[in-house]
Parts: structure tokens; sequence; C-alpha cells
């Protein structure tokens, strides 16, 4: 990880300054989901459709911004496995509030809140209490999804009130998700790349004890990136209940592992200390294009989770090599 | 348990004894009072029906309790167990291999299974969470897309005898998991191989330098995990009556708080088969005790979740004050 900050570091002039921008992991997602546009098109041009273009890039955008927030918590050195029931809680409190009679105001901004609050106790326990992320995950995994069926039993939420649906809304002619996806990860990305804040998250991740030499305290800034995180998972709570007419109120299966995906594809490390917000959204792109080309060239989507255990897979190999080539030079 | 005592000098034994005296205790209310909640807690036909219940996860958990001890994790052993179901189903029924032959190669992909994630995670240096990570992926893709997501079923009768017979009154797999754990607990207690495993996870390093065999003994214990996954999904298939890709969906979750409940800590070097049994018992007792109680299923996950936060809350106090 001090090899990711001495790359950082060093100016070597225009010719390092490109070789580095073509090796990034941003650049080969890039080129990847151009590439995969390009191949799958032009076996079947449908899949460059306007309406599946579009099918693909709404469904999946909240997973690009709930992976904003969970390649924090992976570059802190930590991991939450939780945000898949917490989506799926969040999504039920919003549509429930919204069918309630709630302003729609409120139905939009409470599961930031309540996100925020729960991954703030999670950030709590892990920070203040030293329990690994992992197992205070794990027990909020089995608290949320076990609480969100048992109090809902999977009940579908429906009549929901007129200009409730954010995801559906066009700003400018763009798609609410596709806004809310692109402005946030710029955000995320600069703020990570150049405010005190971001840099120490890099910090504790990559090396705990330069972290703290260095007064920056490990303790709040871990609670803080996992409030920060319960925000981005509480918008893409609400960009996954109104996408549809209809909420169902359980938790999506396998949502935390296509997240986590996303980051790691991203190039985020789970050793902590390197990756960026840029390369996970890329990351979260590719998927839902690797996702939904499939049907296209002739192959059963039930290969789907293969094809995303050889990525995840070849992006770590990758990973591994570039890290041992840099310690060699 | 000489072996972790000396690793880490300061609480480390106090600790143990700490988590699992805390760990007994709760068990023991538990039960206290589940027990007063219905008078069909306590009987003989549902405590053994529980423990036929229990096998799967349990056996899991044995090479589970290996892992992180070596400070390791595999979250691939729900999606082996589906790999190893379609394996066995698919080849007996549509390759035409007999049952026999059908169950010896799901037992040997288990094993490859388990050995792939140990050969990236010691030659090539991937963390474990995220090799296993892949994994759970990678294998219950294949499973899906091997089966197409079509059930195999009409398994000849003599196969039930693993997952729904009885040997001497005890379900047949109690006695399997209860062999398991017993060998389980000796290499784990009294072996040098025990004593590796231990060392690997209190530090790599100096187990390194003291000439111990990191590296294959952690190829052996993911290879063991995926052996084992193998069998649990042969139990599983032949309980049920039916093959499903998705069999063992969300089984690491289980297996991994039964082993952590159990005072297996997460960073490794410490925990014992022991506290791993009373884990797995105190969810399984929680799980049917609040069923009978009423509570429905999903309440049950809720209670287990907060036990398991609770009790590493607690045991991290009891650990802090042996040690100041």
């Amino acid at each position: 990880m001090a090899i990711a900050a001495r790359r950082e570091g060093a100016q070597d002039g225009l010719l390092g300054g490109l070789r580095r921008i073509f090796g990034s992991q941003e650049m080969v997602l890039l080129l990847s989901i151009v590439a995969l546009l390009v191949v799958v098109g032009a076996i079947n041009p449908r899949y460059l459709a306007e309406r599946n273009l579009q099918s693909m890039f709404l469904g999946n955008a909240y997973i690009a911004v709930a992976a904003i927030g969970m390649s924090m918590v992976i570059i802190s050195g930590n991991i939450d496995i939780s945000v898949g029931s917490l989506i799926g809680v969040l999504a039920t409190l919003s549509g429930t509030l919204a069918v309630s009679g709630y302003p729609i105001i409120v139905c939009w901004l409470a599961p930031l809140v309540v996100g925020a609050l729960v991954t703030g106790l999670m950030g709590f326990l892990v920070a203040y209490l030293r329990i690994p992320s992992i197992v205070v995950t794990l027990g909020m995994l089995s608290i949320l999804k076990g609480g969100l069926i048992s109090v809902t039993a999977g009940a579908w939420i429906t009549d929901l009130p007129q200009g409730y649906a954010l995801a559906q809304m066009r700003p400018l002619s763009i798609p609410m998700p596709v806004w809310f996806m692109v402005v946030l990860t710029a955000a995320a990305a600069l703020w990570m790349r150049y405010s005190a804040f971001g840099r120490a998250i890099y910090a504790v991740g990559g090396n705990a004890e330069a972290a703290r030499l260095s007064g920056i305290s490990r303790r709040r800034t871990i609670m803080t990136v996992f409030v920060i995180h319960g925000v981005f998972v509480g918008i893409a709570s609400v960009l996954f209940a109104t996408q549809l007419s209809v909420i169902q109120s359980t938790v999506p299966p396998n949502l935390e592992l296509t997240i986590i995906t996303a980051s790691v594809v991203g190039g985020v490390s789970i050793l902590g200390g390197t990756g960026t917000v840029i390369g996970s959204t890329l990351a979260a792109i590719l998927l839902a294009a690797i996702g939904s080309s499939l049907i296209f060239v002739n192959i059963s989507p039930y290969w789907l989770r293969a094809v995303q255990g050889v990525l995840i897979l070849a992006t770590v190999l990758a990973d591994l090599m570039r890290r041992r080539r840099q310690a060699r030079s | 348990m000489a072996t972790p005592s000396r690793a880490a000098p300061a609480g480390r034994v106090p600790y143990l004894i700490g988590h699992e005296i805390v760990l007994a205790a709760i068990l023991l209310i538990s039960l206290l009072v589940l027990s007063t909640q219905t008078d069909r807690f306590l009987t003989t036909g549902n405590l053994l029906n529980q423990g036929r219940l229990m096998a799967e996860v349990g056996l899991v958990a044995l090479p589970m309790t290996f892992i992180i001890i070596t400070a390791g994790i595999d979250l691939s052993v729900g999606s082996i167990m589906g790999l190893c179901a379609i394996l066995l189903g698919y080849s007996w029924q549509n390759f035409g291999l007999p049952l026999e032959l059908a169950i010896v190669l799901a037992l040997v992909t288990g094993a490859l299974a388990g050995a792939v994630n140990g050969w990236f995670i010691t030659r090539i240096g991937v963390p474990p969470l995220i090799m296993t990570l892949a994994t759970l992926a990678l294998y219950r893709g294949l499973a899906e897309g091997i089966s197409q997501a079509r059930s195999v079923r009409g398994y000849p009768e003599w196969f039930f005898v693993l997952g729904q017979g009885e040997v001497l009154g005890v379900p047949t797999q109690l006695w399997i998991f209860l062999a398991c754990a017993v060998v389980a607990a000796i290499v784990l207690g009294m072996s040098t191989f025990g004593r590796a495993t231990y060392a690997t996870g209190a530090n790599i390093v100096a187990a390194r330098f003291s000439g111990i065999p990191v590296d294959r003994t952690v190829l052996l214990i993911y290879t063991a995990s995926g052996l084992i996954a193998g069998l649990a999904a042969i139990i599983f298939v032949s309980r049920v009556s039916t093959t499903r890709s998705d069999m063992g969906t969300g089984l690491e979750l289980d297996v991994i708080t039964a082993v952590v409940l159990g005072g297996t800590s997460i960073f490794g070097g410490r925990g014992t088969i022991i506290g791993t049994l009373l884990g797995l018992i105190l969810m399984q007792a929680l799980k049917n005790g609040l069923a009978l109680a009423g509570v429905k299923g999903d309440g049950t996950i809720v209670v287990i979740g907060l036990i398991l936060i609770a009790t590493i809350i607690i045991s991290n106090l009891v650990r802090r004050d042996t040690d100041g």
C-alpha cells in the first residue's frame, strides 16, 4: 500500500502520466465497456437499442451509487456485507411512508437519515468497540433481513402516490438515476482525492500506524466513513424503491455481492488503502452491461454468476501482478 | 491448549475460559427460558430432529473453525454445496453414472473446489475474503449454468438412509457429524497439525521462520473445507430428496456465525471445536425454541444476529478485564 502512495506522489513527466492513465483500472474498465458494447452490438444490434441501453443503466444505477459508499468502507480497511438487507429495509421504509401519506420529501430523506443511523451504529461497534466489521455487519445482516421479513412478510407495496417516483423523473431529459450516478461519483471522487478527510480514509486503510503518527484519528475516520456510506445506501434505496411502480418489501437476493463485486472489480483493494469510486462506478456499469449482453449472444443468463466470479478473480490477479511489478522496480 | 497461550502471553487462556463460560451460561439460560415457553422443546424426539437439521451447518463449521483460526475465511462453502449437489444429481441422472460413483464425484469436486481456493490463497497470495468471494459467485454460477436451474429428483430408496434414516435411534447424519467433530477436536487440540494451525493464525511470519509448513497447512484446510461441504451437500440432497442449484445459499453466514459465536477470533490464532459446538447448539436451540414458542422463522434470525453481536461485545469486555 505504500506502493500506491508512492505512485500517487511521483510526478514523472508526461510519458509517465500517460502510462499511468492507460494502465489504470479505470481506463481498463472503460475500454472493456466500449469493447463489450461494440462486439455484442456487432453480433446483435438489438443490444444497442435505446430501450435496452436505458433499462441497463437505469436498473443498475442504484448499484453504482451504493458501491460508492462501499468503496469508501473497503478503502478504510473494512467491509459491509449487510448492505443488501439495508437497502431492502430502507426501500420498504420509504414506500411505507409514501403510502401512509407523508410528504414526498420526507419519504425521500428518511432513508438517508435512517441509513446513516444504522451504519453509524455499525461504525461505532467497529471503531470504538473494536469488533471486526465482518462480524458486525454479519450480525446486522441477520437483524435487518429477519426483521424486515418478519414485519412485512414480503408484501408488495402498491398505490404509491403521484410524484413519488424519483427514479422515473427526467430533468433535462436525462433520467434521474443517471444524474445521481454521475454527480455523486464525480463529487465523491473529487472529495476523496483532494480533501484532507478523503486522504485520511486512504491513510487509515493503507497504513494505520502511519496514519496514527500523522495525527489522523482512526476511530473518527472509520466512524465517519460508515455514516457517509449509510447516506449513499439511503440514496441508492430511494432510487431502487422508485424505479418501478411497486416495491416488494424483501431483501433483493445477492445484492450485497453485486455491490461488493462492483467495488472490487473497480480496483478497490480489499487490503485497504487503494482504489477510486470512478472505478467502482465503471465496474457497476460493466457488470450491468455483461448481465444484459448474455441473452443477446445466446448464452443462458444462468451463467451470469460464473462470469462475475471469473471477473473478480481476473481483477484481483491483475492487481496482484501490478503490485508485484511495482514492488520490484 | 498450550500453543495458543504461548503465542500471545497476556490473557489468552483466561479469554478462552471467559468466552466459553459466557457462551455456556447464555446457552443454559436460553434452554431454561425456551423450555418454560413450550413443553414440546425438551423432548427426545425434538432434540434428535434438531440434531438432524444441525448436521449440515455443523459439518461445514468444523473446517471453518480451522480456517478462521488461520485468520482466513471461506465464503464459498454454500456455493460448493450447490455445485456438489448439482454434480451429484446430474452425473447420476443425465450422464447415467451409478449413484455410488456420483457420490464420489461430488466429494472429489468439493475437495477440488476447496483446493482451488487454497491454491490461489497460498501460492498467488489472494486474500481469502476476496478469493472465496470470487468463488462464491463462480461455483454458484457453475451450478446454475450446468443445471439451468432445473432440479433432479427420484433418487433410489437406499440413498435416503443418509439424510432421513436412523442408526440406533439417532439420525444417521448426527453420527457422521459427531464422528467428524471428534476427529476435528483431536486434530486441532492435540496434533502437530493443530498447533501449526494456531501458529499460522497467531503470527504467520513467526510460523514460517519456525519451519512450520504454513502453505501446506492452509492448502489442506481449505481442501478439507471443500470436501466437507461436498459431504454436507450429499446429506442435504438425501434429506430433502431433491437437488436444486440454489442449495446451500447463505449457509456460509450461518456457519461463520456459529464459529464466531463459539469464540473463534476472526483475527486468527484463537478458537476451539468445543466453542464451535456450543455456538452451533445455541443457534439451533434458539431457532427451534423460538419457532415452537410461536416466533416466525425470520424473527429468530434477528435474535441470532443480536446474540452474535452481544456475545462478541461481552467477551471483548471480559478479555479486557483479564488483560488489564
